[in-house]
């Protein structure tokens, strides 16, 4: 008797973060086409929302993406919570060659769903007056800054959804994990009054 | 929600205006989202043209009975008070050439009822359940009628009625009758919440915002063709004619049901003052306005009555964890304040009012359809509206909360929770039922006087 593949998580009960969890994801990106406000929903994971956007790099491009690298890097040193609007665990930047042609991957894992990280992010970018890497990329929009839906597009475009993810302590949000090591600390240093 | 009321303030205010070199085409915006006129009585009409040449019949004879801003700031002999505002299918009808029509946003395009998943209007707030004929593609127009009274209003609508018939190939598919519910002396809907406490203030109108309000908001925000919280304007629809001073507007009939809501109160709060506080963490203001932030505990009605203090607090540094307005409460969700980020970006503004007859305290639910008939104003569904709904309202991890909805207005079916913080324990009230249901929405473009005057004009083949 074939198996019913398990249903998408939905509720909080079955969220246990205790219990790790891998999901395998369908071509599409989604288990059923739930339409969002610029398109498709990808459904959180036990690796929580994200993206995986590949991209051609335009020819000769390939030092201004990496000296981006120490732009974002001061950036963040100077206002280390710049980013907080994007929920953000992690982001990992890779450039990478297939035959002469140039690569950029731009892989995040966040807490807010793919519409409004996009939203926020052109939002950011014009708030601290700084140009994306994506003015790199081979088909961004010139018009960005004045276009958020066609910003959108271009990265639902160049999305590569995963196939396969996997969380060791699946569903917990940053904002979660930063509560629970704050928790942690507070009881550390009451321990250290109780001496 | 706004509800027709009395108004105090922004009529008076536009009368004493600035008049800028730049400044806001006060001649040729409608006066919806610019003036509140002191309406005690409405009726929306919902139309559709059979021919273009019918409805350009119709609009030709009604431009000059619609209101600017301008108009209706300057006389206190008025009565009412009309607005026009059209579907994309509606522009489509009126001949308005295909390389136009595919310069309005998707969303636009698409209309309400094909956005339902995005905005959260599904199981009994789908358009499949939608009355007067909003979810159809024939709905191709409103008209908005704000009357000083009721005596006012049937004088129009018998007008409007021998109009319509004399022009021929104009229909009307449905309409709603708006009145004020008594006390008539401040605003409120049927739950009995106070209601237009915050609202945007649009930068070039000369009205200063209300401490705790925030600044003037660029007039681009909510009306096409002008500079708006990112700098100028850009890919407006065209022509720029067409486009120019015009806003859009989100349609709403939302039910509440009172029977449901008072059964709650009592089913969570054994004594009268209980029942108010639950009232008050549901929405994050007691009913009569003030806010839980400035007052936690009990009630203070003269606060709720001040205009220069109700709107005063934050969230991040006076109420960071909620234990005076919930996370989740419908203020802390619709406003969130210091607590998101580009928050003028989501302003909107918000007109309409009560529907259906109040029902008396203590009385049992009668199954008379009441609620508040609403338009939110903006020049983006997508970025303003749609993301109120989509985010604020319906996104169950709002605030990392998890399993929450709105409370008053977000979609509810009896699997959502309402977390009230509180010391040493918060209580967490689960399966929160329907207190409103969607019986119908749409989008309309409300354009500018000379943009009237224009899709009047247009002519077949053009």
């Amino acid at each position: 008797m074939a198996t019913v593949a398990p249903a998408t998580p939905s509720t909080p009960t079955e969220r246990d973060w205790t219990k790790p969890q891998a999901m395998a994801i369908p071509k599409e990106g989604y288990f059923e086409l739930q339409k969002g406000r610029y398109g498709p929903i990808y459904p959180r994971t036990p690796a929580c929302y994200g993206f995986n956007i590949i991209a051609k790099i335009k020819p000769g491009r390939e030092d201004a993406i990496r000296a981006y690298g120490k732009t974002i890097e001061k950036a963040i040193a100077d206002l280390p919570d710049a980013l907080a609007t994007l929920k953000l665990h992690y982001l990992r930047w890779v450039l990478f060659d297939i035959g002469k042609d140039t690569y950029f991957m731009y892989q995040g894992i966040f807490d807010t769903d793919f519409d409004k990280y996009t939203e926020d992010a052109v939002a950011l970018f014009t708030k601290y007056g700084v140009n994306t890497v994506f003015e790199n990329l081979e088909e961004f929009p010139e018009d960005w800054k004045t276009n958020v839906p066609a910003f959108v597009k271009f990265v639902r475009e160049h999305q590569c959804s995963s196939f396969l993810e996997y969380g060791e302590y699946p569903y917990a949000t940053a904002d979660e994990i930063k509560k629970a090591l704050k928790l942690k600390a507070a009881f550390s240093d009451m321990l250290d009054l109780m001496q | 929600m706004g509800i027709l009321q009395h108004s105090h303030g922004i009529l008076g205010d536009l009368t004493e205006r600035r008049e800028e070199p730049d400044s806001l085409e006060f001649d040729d915006i409608q006066h919806f989202l610019m003036a509140r006129p002191p309406a005690l009585a409405a009726r929306y009409e919902f139309l559709t043209f059979e021919r273009a040449t019918a409805g350009r019949e119709w609009l030709t004879g009604l431009i000059d009975k619609v209101g600017t801003a301008s108009a209706v700031g300057s006389s206190l002999l008025d009565a009412r008070w009309v607005t026009v505002g059209f579907t994309w299918n509606g522009l489509q009808t009126f001949g308005v050439a295909e390389t136009s029509l595919a310069t309005f946003p998707e969303e636009f395009r698409q209309g309400m009822a094909a956005r339902a998943g995005v905005l959260g209007t599904i199981g009994a707030n789908h358009p499949d359940h939608w009355v007067g004929g909003l979810a159809s593609p024939n709905l191709h127009a409103i008209v908005v009628l704000f009357a000083r009274d009721v005596a006012e209003r049937e004088r129009c609508r018998g007008e409007h009625e021998r109009y319509v018939a004399q022009c021929g190939g104009v229909e009307v598919l449905s309409a709603l009758d708006l009145e004020a519910i008594p006390p008539f002396d401040y605003a409120h809907e049927h739950f009995g919440y106070r209601d237009r406490l915050s609202q945007p203030v649009i930068e070039g109108t000369g009205v200063e915002p209300t401490p705790g309000s925030g600044p003037p908001i660029k007039p681009g925000e909510f009306f096409l063709g002008y500079p708006d919280e990112e700098g100028p304007a850009a890919g407006l629809p065209q022509p720029e004619i067409l486009s120019r001073n015009g806003s859009y507007v989100a349609y709403l009939r939302m039910e509440e049901h009172v029977g449901a809501f008072r059964d709650f109160l009592r089913a969570h709060g054994e004594t009268p003052e209980q029942q108010e506080l639950i009232a008050a963490k549901l929405m994050g203001r007691w009913r009569s306005g003030a806010p839980l932030v400035l007052t936690p505990d009990r009630d203070d009605p003269t606060l709720g009555a001040d205009s220069q203090r109700r709107n005063d607090f934050n969230y991040a540094k006076m109420d960071p964890y909620g234990y005076g307005c919930p996370l989740g409460a419908h203020i802390r969700r619709m406003n969130p304040r210091d607590t998101a980020v580009n928050m003028n970006r989501r302003k909107m503004i918000r007109r309409g009012g009560t529907y259906g007859p109040p029902l008396p305290e203590g009385v049992p639910d009668d199954g008379i359809e009441r609620g508040i008939a609403a338009f939110v104003g903006c020049a983006s569904l997508v970025r303003q509206f749609e993301f109120a709904m989509n985010v604020w309202a319906n996104d169950p991890n709002f605030h990392e909360l998890g399993n929450e909805r709105d409370p008053i207005f977000g979609t509810q079916d009896g699997t959502f929770d309402l977390t009230i913080p509180k010391r040493p324990i918060r209580k967490k009230i689960k399966g929160l039922p329907a207190f409103t249901t969607i019986r119908g929405g749409a989008y309309f473009f409300l354009p500018g006087i000379k943009a009237l005057r224009y899709l009047a004009s247009l002519r077949d083949g053009v």
